[in-house]
């Protein structure tokens, strides 16, 4: 699917352009973006490079795992795939305690190596398994207790209660949580009710 | 409120505190450890590039060709019919494509419509309320090589949608 919506965007964006003479836009955009592709990664490195050093330590220390086995119940739940004390659950609790807080940056680095340890889990296939799918889905919903860039943009631009958005943003994004994980349950069964018919 | 800002501020240099002192009494090699996990990160960082260049570039082509504005312009008729505010309809349909796009579209709304307006809680909210999928799927498996991507892209899609619809609810409930 991924690479029909690549090419997708590609194809109509050049025969729209075509038709509507924006080619010397789209000639700009390829050249621009591409460059924003590499500035973003160069503007990750820090940040990757910090938080996996730091939480090597934590992983090496027995840390990852002391956490993960706290909050184990709910876990299991969530990723009834992943074995007890497997170092993939201190990662993905990592994860999503940065989301919850605001820490983008922070969660990036957990959730690449919570994904690096669930592929070890499904023998190195380089196909999605259904815990990746899961967690994916935990952070394309990013459950958010303080949404922090959009406070500082409101305050930017004179908000006399930059913060008002707290509630409303809480309750939106609890329901999308909660339907994000039905939705990758009712997939996950799909694809199982596929897998016995072949 | 109060608490919970400065909860976020205090959170990050905590757990740093607290993962050194552990390590240390663990008898855990804390220095050479933080290099050897810092080398992954920096790889990571570089494997991600050719997956972040081909993403943008086609969402780039996409958007300065027209076709996006012609597509909002298409659903805009529609979609007011069932509520959805015209002025939002870009960066919700941005949104789960481009983070930094929607984030672009949020402020100009709430420059142009002023932060406190209805539009613009309407706005910060749905900005809030999901993430950029495209991103996530793209940088956390081509980060670890993953190739069949399954039913990632609908379930983050779909998760989308209940998020743009929850917003524009919530905040219409409340401010509307």
């Amino acid at each position: 699917m991924i690479n029909y919506i690549w090419v997708g965007m590609f194809v109509i964006g050049l025969v729209y352009a075509a038709i509507t003479g924006h080619m010397e836009e789209v000639n700009e955009a390829i050249f621009k973006y591409a460059k924003e592709g590499v500035t973003l990664c160069f503007g990750l490195i820090f940040i990757l490079v910090f938080w996996l050093g730091i939480m090597k330590i934590a992983e090496v220390a027995g840390l990852l795992n002391k956490l993960a086995m706290g909050f184990k119940p709910l876990l299991k739940k969530l990723f009834p795939e992943v074995p007890e004390n497997h170092p993939a659950m201190g990662y993905i609790l990592s994860n999503t305690i940065a989301n919850l807080f605001g820490l983008g940056n922070a969660a990036t680095p957990m959730g690449i190596k919570a994904m690096e340890q669930l592929k070890k889990l499904n023998h190195n296939r380089p196909e999605a398994s259904r815990s990746m799918i899961t967690l994916l889905a935990l952070n394309t919903s990013s459950l958010t207790l303080i949404p922090t860039t959009v406070i500082a943009i409101r305050m930017k631009y004179g908000s006399a209660h930059p913060t008002d958005i707290v509630g409303t943003t809480l309750i939106a994004t609890t329901a999308t949580t909660v339907a994000a994980l039905l939705i990758d349950r009712y997939f996950y069964h799909r694809r199982q009710k596929k897998n016995k018919y072949k | 409120m109060e608490v919970i800002s400065t909860l976020s501020i205090w959170f990050i240099p905590i757990i740093i505190g607290i993962v050194l002192v552990y390590g240390t009494w663990k008898r855990v090699p804390t220095y050479e450890t933080f290099v050897e996990g810092g080398k992954e990160g920096f790889h990571i960082a570089i494997s991600i590039i050719p997956y972040l260049v081909g993403m943008l570039v086609s969402i780039g082509v996409f958007r300065a060709s027209g076709a996006l504005d012609a597509l909002i312009d298409m659903l805009r008729p529609l979609l007011s019919l069932v509520g959805v505010p015209a002025e939002i309809v870009p960066q919700a349909l941005i949104r789960p494509l481009s983070g930094n796009g929607a984030l672009g579209m949020m402020s100009d709304i709430l420059k142009n419509e002023g932060p406190d307006s209805f539009i613009g809680m309407l706005s910060s909210t749905l900005q809030g309320a999901t993430d950029t999928t495209l991103y996530i799927v793209t940088v956390y498996f081509g980060a670890i090589g993953i190739k069949n991507v399954g039913d990632s892209l609908k379930v983050g899609f779909l998760a989308d949608f209940v998020g743009i619809v929850a917003a524009i609810v919530i905040v219409t409930l409340m401010y509307g």
